[in-house]
């Protein structure tokens, strides 16, 4: 049950060079997938661009064709509040649950404002969140 | 045995040969390759005859890593250091206690040519340990009775002060760590008035460095060359009339060839320096390929000592030298090959960065390397400079990028792009 709410995040390295953003977009946008949510780490002189998109595995396929090294992270999204207090609340709950977040990153839709989160244990923060009356993002609704 | 007469030098030469190649015997290696070659060392009658005998290659070297070369029990070799080998292992290279004693008669004869003695403090800021310049060196200096400083390697500060409160009058170390002496030392205020002797090796170095190092430091600079396989340092030094090298004839026997063809050339002609050591017990070797390219030069030196090698400034092969320690990219190659997390091609760019040699490798990633967490990407990064670091004996930056990134290479790969100027 758990598994339904798990979303397949693409991970793709970069370098921290001019261009390579408008590359990786550029490709999604020919193979005409649509990202919902993106963010960008940084390290030294290299990056991972993570992005929630409409068509994971196509995305994987084409980014690699591309000669990209690309990966599948689980993650899970969950609506909050768009209001103050909204992100306190879901932090809270996997806080309190022992559960660490390894990175985070959001975006503020038409309905909700959507956490996106990477943690250490994905099938209890899914339990967790699932059992405080949070809203979790289905699998199958970014296929 | 300076200014040995040439007649007299032949014999002695001839003799030490011949007592080498029998030494040479001992080694399954050179059992081999005598007969593969049809010559025994009986056949050895003249210096000319050296020419009917096989060369010997750093990669021979390697293949009896460890021991596989020495010629005497173990129990008399009384010391081992280690250069680096043309892939993941080392060159080692072993002494006996005769050995050890040639070595530093050779380095003390080298300081004394130069006019140090047992009135100078001299300071071996080189590294210590299987590097040969540090205890090579060291001996060498306790044996003219100069008070003798290990200060090694780094903090360029404690040096300086060393040098001032000590009354340095004479240091040893690489070229361009003398000019980083020179610029902290400027910019600490101090004049190192005591300091008048510098010996510097392990990198080639241009005359235009001689006269920004003798003003800097105010001290006169001299060139050192030597390489482990003949000991280390010591094999060949400048003289006071700073022209060319003199190499000792008594212990190593020179020949310039042409490195594509292996034929001898000429006297002035520019080649391949190849070696035969002539007293070495404990790694005996016949014409060893050193892969330094010089000549031997025609004209008499003044000081009265014998025929000098000119100043080194390139290779035969592909060895690069960094901070005065040998890389060979082959080396690199290795080591990155054997990573999984490393994909198809790599690149190496070497820079100076204030006087100092900095060497950046660029890798792709390989599919097996990618887990799609930022901070793999950072492990591999320092697993990868690592692993370098282990084989190299230095400190690199790594740099990760994409796969399809670097360039690709149709004919003869080249892989390595020095940035540096001359120094």
């Amino acid at each position: 049950m758990e598994k339904s709410y798990i979303v397949k995040q693409i991970s793709i390295f970069s370098e921290n060079r001019p261009g390579r953003l408008a590359a990786i977009a550029g490709a999604l946008r020919d193979a005409k997938i649509n990202i919902f949510a993106f963010s960008i780490a940084e390290a030294d002189g290299f990056g991972v661009v993570r992005a929630l998109v409409d068509r994971p595995e196509d995305a994987h396929r084409t980014l690699t064709d591309l000669g990209f090294r690309v990966s599948f992270t689980d993650v899970i999204g969950v609506k909050m509040r768009d209001e103050p207090g909204g992100l306190s609340d879901i932090a809270s709950v996997l806080g309190d649950a022992g559960i660490n977040i390894e990175y985070a990153y959001a975006y503020s839709g038409k309905d909700a404002a959507v956490l996106i989160l990477r943690v250490d244990q994905i099938e209890d923060a899914v339990r967790q969140l699932l059992g405080h009356g949070g809203e979790l993002l289905k699998t199958s609704l970014s296929q | 045995m300076e200014t040995i007469r040439p007649g007299e030098l032949a014999d002695l030469q001839l003799k030490r040969l011949r007592w080498t190649l029998h030494q040479a015997e001992n080694v399954g290696l050179y059992q081999r390759k005598f007969k593969e070659a049809g010559v025994s060392p009986d056949e050895i009658r003249t210096l000319d005859d050296v020419e009917k005998l096989p060369f010997t290659y750093k990669k021979e070297l390697q293949a009896g890593y460890p021991f596989g070369l020495f010629a005497v029990p173990m129990k008399e070799i009384v010391r081992i250091h280690t250069t680096s080998g043309t892939t993941g292992k080392p060159t080692v290279v072993g002494y006996t206690r005769q050995d050890l004693d040639n070595w530093s008669e050779l380095i003390a004869r080298n300081m004394t040519m130069i006019g140090l003695g047992e009135d100078d403090i001299f300071q071996n800021a080189v590294n210590y340990g299987l590097f040969t310049g540090g205890l090579g060196f060291h001996y060498g200096a306790e044996k003219i009775g100069a008070t003798v400083i290990p200060s090694a390697t780094g903090n360029t500060r404690r040096q300086i002060e060393m040098i001032e409160d000590f009354g340095v009058t004479a240091i040893h170390c690489t070229p361009s760590y003398a000019l980083h002496l020179a610029e902290v030392a400027e910019s600490m205020g101090k004049t190192l008035d005591t300091l008048k002797t510098g010996i510097f090796g392990a990198e080639p170095w241009s005359e235009s460095m001689r006269t920004e190092l003798e003003r800097r430091l105010g001290v006169k600079a001299f060139d050192s060359y030597g390489l482990s396989e003949m000991y280390g340092p010591g094999v060949a030094f400048e003289c006071p009339e700073h022209n060319g090298l003199h190499i000792w004839h008594d212990c190593y026997l020179t020949e310039i060839i042409d490195p594509k063809t292996g034929e001898r050339l000429g006297p002035g002609e520019r080649g391949e320096l190849v070696i035969t050591p002539l007293v070495k017990e404990g790694l005996p070797l016949v014409r060893y390929r050193t892969g330094d390219v010089t000549r031997l030069m025609d004209e008499e030196c003044a000081c009265g000592r014998g025929v000098k090698i000119a100043r080194l400034t390139g290779r035969s092969d592909d060895m690069l030298v960094i901070r005065g320690i040998n890389v060979f990219p082959s080396q690199i190659e290795h080591v990155l090959r054997s990573l999984p997390e490393v994909g198809e091609q790599f690149m190496v760019y070497i820079d100076r960065v204030k006087h100092l040699d900095e060497m950046t490798i660029e890798v792709e990633m390989s599919r097996a390397g990618f887990s799609g967490e930022l901070q793999d990407l950072a492990r591999t990064q320092k697993k990868i400079a690592g692993e370098l670091h282990n084989t190299l004996g230095l400190r690199t930056a790594v740099k990760l990028v994409e796969p399809g990134s670097l360039p690709r290479f149709e004919g003869k790969a080249k892989r390595v792009i020095d940035r540096r100027g001359a120094i």
